[in-house]
């Protein structure tokens, strides 16, 4: 102990020795606080009505100034400001809100996929005000978009045909690796590679932003659980030819040749050149 | 390794290698023509081995070439894929892709071929590029290599269309996306299109024959032209000799640097081997066209992300900024948002490419032959044009990725096409000028080192308290190596009618000459005189010797300094290590000296 404190006081002066000691506080106090406070009370027995009222309180506060008080859209001359969210339904609130795309951090093109700023039970309570101004599509159950729901025997077949979907619906946009896309006019296809399963399916289901609705008249709810389970496999395979480059297909790889490829050849070459020829006489060291 | 003084000595046996080599020789007499050839003389730079990487990545193709050629099925037919790759398996796809599929994952090593394969079609026409910069940039395309110049510029044609069939051969959605555009561009071609669309595919788009047809393209006509064109470039090589950088002991009229064997062959050889590691890495670490996530070819489908190949990025990216022009006459549409960027402008590049020697030389009448390579500084129009160019393609490349960068950079797909529009026309010429003076005042400054020597970064105090920094003359190699550059002269156009009154003609051809010739050269920086330099030098030792006379003592160390090595001289591999060997020239003869 007295070594390891006399240890501790040669380095006191170190330059790491501050950032450390803020470190092991912050760590404590952390520690301290995670394991002292009183745990969040737990009250999921609240009625619809409740979660309704909930709901409406919460978008009064984030979304009326948009969408209006009642989800009648604010009118503007050069189009909405914030569309009637009258029978967009649940799901489309639950993947809006759920993958942090509202409230909108800043007007653009489009809404980025953000910081989440409601909990899952305030998301929960928005959707269910919104469903009440209207009918819309609900948020589907686990059974609707889980591959895991798929029976085990029919699941590679799920995923080729998932594939096939995949690639004649999806890919124009968001790419063959799932790897997002470019629109026009600074908008884009966002990256499915990492996104939920759920909101992957409430995306095709409600069409949010650029993206057209594939209702269940066009994709059917199990095709639409065969993309994901596609899009999973994907994420799931493992990386055959080696580093991904991004998947970007062709640019990244075409850059990778110049960089990595074409600049280890002129190393070599550089290194090569520079070399002289050596020559020793036979036997000389003998 | 202590000592081998147990063993008697013994007479060397005949090695093993020359007894082969006799019994070679006995049978074929190649030893005549080995014997010149074997102590060809090739100088040494690292520029000189970039055409090397082309050639051996060739190599390289050729190898794994060969082995996808034994499992890949040049075929359209429809079958069902059942393969080991999961998620593909009882797809309806064409024997090609499926066979691609096979190579992919049920060969073995089949993946790695594939990817070294790809890696070095990516490599080898990178490096002609690269070889081709340095040939232009230093000059060596002057008389009497313009043959060269134009099989390499075919080369190079050769090269991208070769990788272009290569890249349509797996049959899966980017093979099929590419051979649309390749259709596209086919059938804009005015009242012909449709019938020479129908000619090459064999009937509607995408037909079953094209598959076929280009696989013969790929691995019997285009690799046949281009291993003949190789050879004829090589041959032209050896028999010309190469260009070599000016320096002490280097003139026109030799080669200075290591022989064939033992030392080039090694060099050459062992370069293989770095291209052919640093292909066979590439294709083990790094995924290249991932054909199992395309998926096979269905022209329903596109996908976001689909490029050429990185060589076909500047005709990809022309097509994409090209603003969407068409006119309909008599019921016939020409279609100039193709025709334009597909078909004219690559016939514009290649012709300028291939024809810029020709053009140059007309430019500053020079028919002498050139064996030394011209710094990119002494030639600053040339080099200044190939900044231009480079400038002009690298912002057709960068448009060719336009969906990458917008997606990467967060930038505004639009704007994109909107910059470069304006871009392509903007900056190259001022990429031109910059480079233009760059290199007039790197002309400056060689002068300057010239005629005032180096800077030594040695501040001298005068007794008045002014200071000032003492320069040195540069050493004598390196003033010979700054004075080796060719007297330009500009041409002076013919007057209207000549000493008897009878008018020349093609004046105003001439004229445009003596134009263009006084740009060319006009601004360059004249080389000092035998008496500038002269009088330059006593006057540098005049003013050391003042300098030194203030300065007690330690100062001759630097009053000499630069003559006895302050890190600060040019090290010359031909005068301190291994003897250089040394090669005749003769410019009406070459190679006659060897005789």
């Amino acid at each position: 102990m007295r070594l390891l404190t006399a240890r501790l006081s040669a380095r006191r002066r170190s330059r790491f020795a501050g950032p450390v000691v803020l470190m092991f506080a912050l760590l404590l106090t952390g520690g301290l606080y995670t394991a002292l406070s009183p745990a969040s009370a737990d009250d999921a027995t609240s009625s619809d009505t409740d979660t309704v009222a909930k709901g409406r309180e919460l978008f009064l506060v984030g979304c009326s100034t948009c969408h209006g008080k009642n989800g009648e859209g604010v009118d503007s001359t050069t189009g909405w400001y914030g569309p009637p969210l009258v029978g967009v339904g649940a799901a489309s609130v639950d993947f809006q809100v759920g993958t942090g795309r509202m409230p909108l951090a800043a007007p653009g093109p489009q809404g980025a996929d953000r910081r989440h700023v409601y909990t899952d039970e305030e998301v929960e309570a928005l959707a269910a005000f919104v469903a009440s101004l209207g009918p819309g599509p609900v948020v589907p159950s686990e059974e609707e978009y889980s591959p895991d729901a798929i029976p085990e025997d029919e699941r590679e077949e799920a995923i080729v045909r998932g594939g096939e979907f995949f690639r004649t619906n999806c890919t124009a946009c968001h790419n063959f690796a799932a790897s997002g896309g470019a629109l026009p006019g600074g908008k884009y296809a966002p990256t499915l590679q990492g996104v939920e399963p759920k909101h992957v399916y409430e995306a095709m289901l409600t069409g949010p932003q650029q993206m057209p609705v594939f209702s269940d008249e066009v994709l059917k709810p199990e095709e639409k659980r065969q993309i994901i389970a596609y899009l999973r496999n994907l994420e799931e395979s493992p990386a055959y030819g080696g580093a991904q480059l991004g998947s970007y297909g062709p640019v990244s790889e075409g850059m990778a040749a110049w960089v990595f490829g074409i600049g280890a050849c002129v190393a070599f070459a550089v290194w090569i050149a520079s070399h002289t020829a050596r020559s020793t006489r036979k036997g000389a060291k003998a | 390794m202590s000592t081998n003084a147990k063993a008697a000595v013994k007479p060397a046996k005949p090695s093993k290698i020359g007894a082969a080599a006799n019994y070679a020789d006995e049978r074929t007499g190649m030893a005549g023509l080995a014997k010149k050839q074997i102590r060809k003389v090739f100088p040494d730079h690292w520029s000189f081995m970039l055409g090397e990487i082309a050639l051996w990545s060739f190599v390289v193709l050729l190898i794994t070439g060969v082995f996808l050629s034994l499992w890949y099925k040049p075929s359209m037919a429809e079958v069902v894929y059942n393969g080991s790759y999961d998620a593909l398996r009882g797809l309806h796809m064409s024997e090609a892709y499926a066979s691609t599929l096979d190579i992919s994952f049920d060969v073995r090593a089949g993946l790695l071929m594939r990817q070294m394969h790809h890696w070095a079609a990516m490599l080898f026409i990178a490096a002609m590029f690269v070889h081709l910069i340095r040939v232009f940039v230093t000059g060596a395309f002057r008389k009497p290599r313009e043959i060269n110049w134009l099989i390499g510029g075919v080369l190079l044609l050769l090269g991208i269309l070769e990788g272009f069939a290569g890249y349509s051969l797996p049959d899966d959605l980017l093979s099929g996306t590419g051979l649309r555009i390749a259709d596209g561009l086919v059938k804009a071609t005015p009242v012909v299109g449709t019938y020479m669309s129908f000619f090459l595919f064999g009937g509607e788009f995408p037909g079953d024959l094209i598959i076929p047809r280009l696989y013969i393209a790929h691995v019997l006509l285009i690799p046949g032209l281009l291993l003949a064109l190789i050879g004829a470039h090589m041959m032209l090589l050896v028999y010309q000799k190469h260009t070599q950088w000016p320096g002490p002991g280097r003139t026109n009229e030799n080669v200075v640097g290591y022989p064939m064997m033992p030392i080039y062959a090694a060099k050459a050889g062992g370069y293989f081997f770095v291209v052919f590691g640093i292909t066979a890495l590439m294709g083990g670490l790094m995924s290249i066209n991932p054909v199992w996530r395309f998926g096979p070819y269905n022209p329903a489908e596109v996908t976001a992300g689909s490029q050429p190949d990185w060589y076909m990025g500047v005709a990809e990216g022309l097509l994409r900024i090209f603003p969407g022009w068409e006119t309909s006459i008599f019921g016939v549409t020409a279609t100039w948002s193709v025709i334009i960027p597909g078909q004219i402008a690559p016939m514009l590049i290649l012709t300028g490419i291939l024809f810029y020697p020709f053009i140059e030389a007309w430019i500053t009448g020079d028919k002498s032959e050139h064996h030394l390579l011209e710094r990119p500084r002494n030639a600053p129009n040339r080099t200044a044009f190939l900044a231009a160019m480079m400038t002009f393609y690298g912002l057709l490349w960068a448009a060719g990725g336009n969906d990458i960068l917008a997606v990467l950079f967060n930038l505004n797909l639009n704007h994109i096409t909107y910059f470069m529009r304006v871009a392509i026309f903007v900056l190259p010429p001022l990429a031109f000028w910059l480079a233009r003076r760059w290199c007039i005042s790197l002309q400056r400054s060689d002068e300057a080192k010239l005629l005032h020597g180096y800077e030594t970064g040695v501040i001298m105090r005068s007794p008045d308290g002014g200071y000032s920094e003492r320069h040195a003359p540069i050493s004598a190699e390196e003033a010979y190596t700054l004075m080796a550059r060719d007297e330009e002269k500009v041409y002076e156009a013919p007057a209207g009618t000549d000493l008897n009154g009878v008018a020349a003609r093609k004046v105003r051809v001439m004229q445009l000459r003596s134009k263009a010739s006084k740009y060319w050269f006009g601004d360059n920086i004249r080389k000092p005189t035998r008496e500038q330099l002269e009088e330059a030098r006593a006057h540098a030792e005049h003013e050391l010797a003042i300098q030194d006379g203030h300065t007690n003592g330690h100062s001759n160390g630097h009053a000499d300094g630069h003559s006895n090595g302050d890190g600060r001289q040019p090290v010359r591999s031909g005068s301190h290590a291994a003897p250089a060997a040394i090669e005749g020239r003769s410019s009406t003869d070459p190679g006659s000296s060897e005789k």
